[in-house]
């Protein structure tokens, strides 16, 4: 197996899977937040935007979205994130859309994950808030989702280890990580069990600490009530 | 929901008008947004009626979307029944009093949990095709279904587990003191009032099945997401095809999510409904041990 592993750059493709997961979690984060804000603000209209957005993102395959952001938006609709003269515009195009295509659809989940957040803040904290005088604006980011933040930090965890796990999907569209380089050395050598634990090993070793960071931090910033 | 009363009162007079600011303001987001896609479908030629009549076409949906609908639903119903038992099994054997056996399930339920769908499913595929396991047509749809189970299996198994510690401790109590064994126990007393109270994430966890049975397309299963690609190539119409999956899609997942909410909320009529244990939807989200009702592909 040592000779198989010493002609492939195992390390450089679990990189690309970080990266990936890196951006697209801070992607995920930003437009979650939003779509979270719209679902818990007092106008219908933006409540009715936000939970489409949700409902229609997580019923959506990401297989099929990973395609559609490639294919669709990016070759079809000419929608370009990089510099088409340079020399690896194609490689770096289909990592630009597949951060694209994992930060939406795992925005659907943060939302839930915050708004999940935002139920396990106790009325009194909202209505000792408003009666202060805040604003729904600043009673939002001075009371309510600094406690939802913390009490959303599990479901946020869990959201984070699924997004790792699912960069794996970004190798359809022909990026690079992990599971692609599985797929070139099983395509080229022979499918091998201690190949597939290995790579299944590094999996392990990126969830693991996050799920144990994650568990320690919920319970160590859970609001005490 | 609670927090719509929470997080604000009743508007005043400047309240309203910021909320019809805002009304608007959603109004113009909806619409911007749906023009800038409308009028770069235009700019890019992909608005004309021939790029989107394949859709009415009988034959497209007799060779292409009926089949490919049909092997997503088959590897998709095969996989859900598979892994409801996986889970039942492995589920009960974490909770088994034998240390070797509990042992020996809880190491393969966090292996396989842990392990992403998609890296499985090209191990298999390729295992199934070098060995020549199964006949050459059917290797794809075992390594779809074959994985599948194992990653939701385990879930299902941690929602299993879950669910009977979220029991009252009286109800096996009340087993074992009638002479129950603790299998017996087990078996006819708590396991069927968890399933009860796990429907909820049950569902959720068949929906997770159901949209990852489009990952197939990486192993080339023809399933719908696969076929409609195909069909996108024949007919030169890319976008409406990936459309067309994506509705087809977001229908039957949304229609079961629907139903498990009529479900559920019958069973609370009932009053046999999920308790407020560790094995509802939302409370698997916060218990990080169970990593489970979260996003799949």
């Amino acid at each position: 197996m040592l000779d198989i592993l010493s002609r492939y750059d195992v390390l450089a493709a679990f990189w690309m899977t970080i990266r990936l997961t890196l951006f697209s979690a801070i992607g995920a984060l930003v437009i979650g937040t939003v779509v979270a804000v719209m679902r818990v603000s007092p106008v219908p209209v933006l409540r009715r935007l936000g939970a489409i957005y949700v409902n229609v993102v997580r019923n959506t395959p990401l297989t099929l979205i990973m395609f559609f952001a490639l294919a669709g938006v990016g070759i079809i609709l000419q929608v370009n994130l990089v510099d088409q003269s340079s020399p690896t515009s194609v490689r770096d195009s289909a990592i630009r859309w597949a951060i694209v295509a994992l930060s939406v659809y795992h925005a659907a989940f943060v939302c839930e994950a915050l708004r999940s957040g935002v139920n396990t803040v106790p009325v009194g904290q909202a209505e000792a808030a408003r009666s202060i005088g805040l604003t729904f604006g600043q009673s939002l980011r001075e009371v309510i989702l600094p406690q939802a933040f913390r009490g959303a930090i599990a479901p946020l965890g869990s959201t984070l280890i699924a997004l790792t796990k699912n960069t794996t999907v970004a190798s359809v569209i022909g990026v690079a990580e992990a599971s692609a380089l599985m797929k070139v050395i099983f395509e080229n050598e022979t499918a091998s069990f201690s190949v597939f634990f290995l790579f299944a090993l590094g999996f392990v070793i990126l969830t693991l600490p996050v799920g144990v960071i994650f568990t320690s931090l919920s319970r160590r910033l859970a609001v005490k009530r | 929901m609670s927090t719509q009363t929470v997080l604000f009162d009743a508007p005043g007079p400047r309240a309203r008008r910021r909320y019809a600011v805002l009304t608007a303001f959603g109004i113009l987001l909806a619409l911007v947004t749906l023009g800038a896609v409308l009028w770069k479908l235009n700019a890019q030629g992909q608005l004309t009626g021939d790029l989107w009549k394949p859709l009415i076409d009988p034959e497209v949906w007799t060779s292409y979307v009926i089949p490919g609908l049909i092997n997503t639903l088959k590897a998709a119903i095969v996989s859900i029944i598979a892994a409801m038992a996986f889970g039942i099994v492995f589920g009960l054997g974490r909770l088994s009093h034998n240390g070797a056996v509990r042992w020996f399930c809880g190491i393969i339920v966090e292996f396989f949990r842990a392990v992403p769908v998609l890296l499985m499913m090209y191990f298999l595929f390729q295992l199934f095709a070098f060995n020549n396991v199964f006949v050459a047509s059917l290797n794809s749809f075992m390594a779809v279904v074959i994985a599948l189970t194992l990653y939701n299996g385990s879930v299902i198994a941690e929602l299993v587990r879950s669910g009977v510690h979220g029991l009252p401790s009286g109800q096996g109590e009340a087993g074992l003191s009638i002479g129950l064994t603790p299998g017996q126990t087990l078996r006819s007393i708590q396991l069927p009032q968890a399933l009860t109270a796990m429907l909820p994430a049950l569902v959720s966890q068949v929906v997770v099945i159901l949209k990852d049975s489009a990952l197939g397309t990486a192993i080339t299963y023809p399933e719908l997401l696969q076929s409609m690609r195909d069909m996108g190539t024949a007919y030169a119409t890319v976008l409406p095809a990936y459309l067309l999956a994506a509705v087809i899609f977001i229908g039957l997942n949304f229609g079961l999510t629907m139903l498990a909410g009529r479900v559920e909320r019958r069973l609370n009529r009932r009053g046999r409904g999920p308790r407020p244990g560790p094995a509802t939807a939302a409370s698997v989200m916060d218990d990080a041990d169970a990593m489970s009702a979260g996003p799949r592909s």
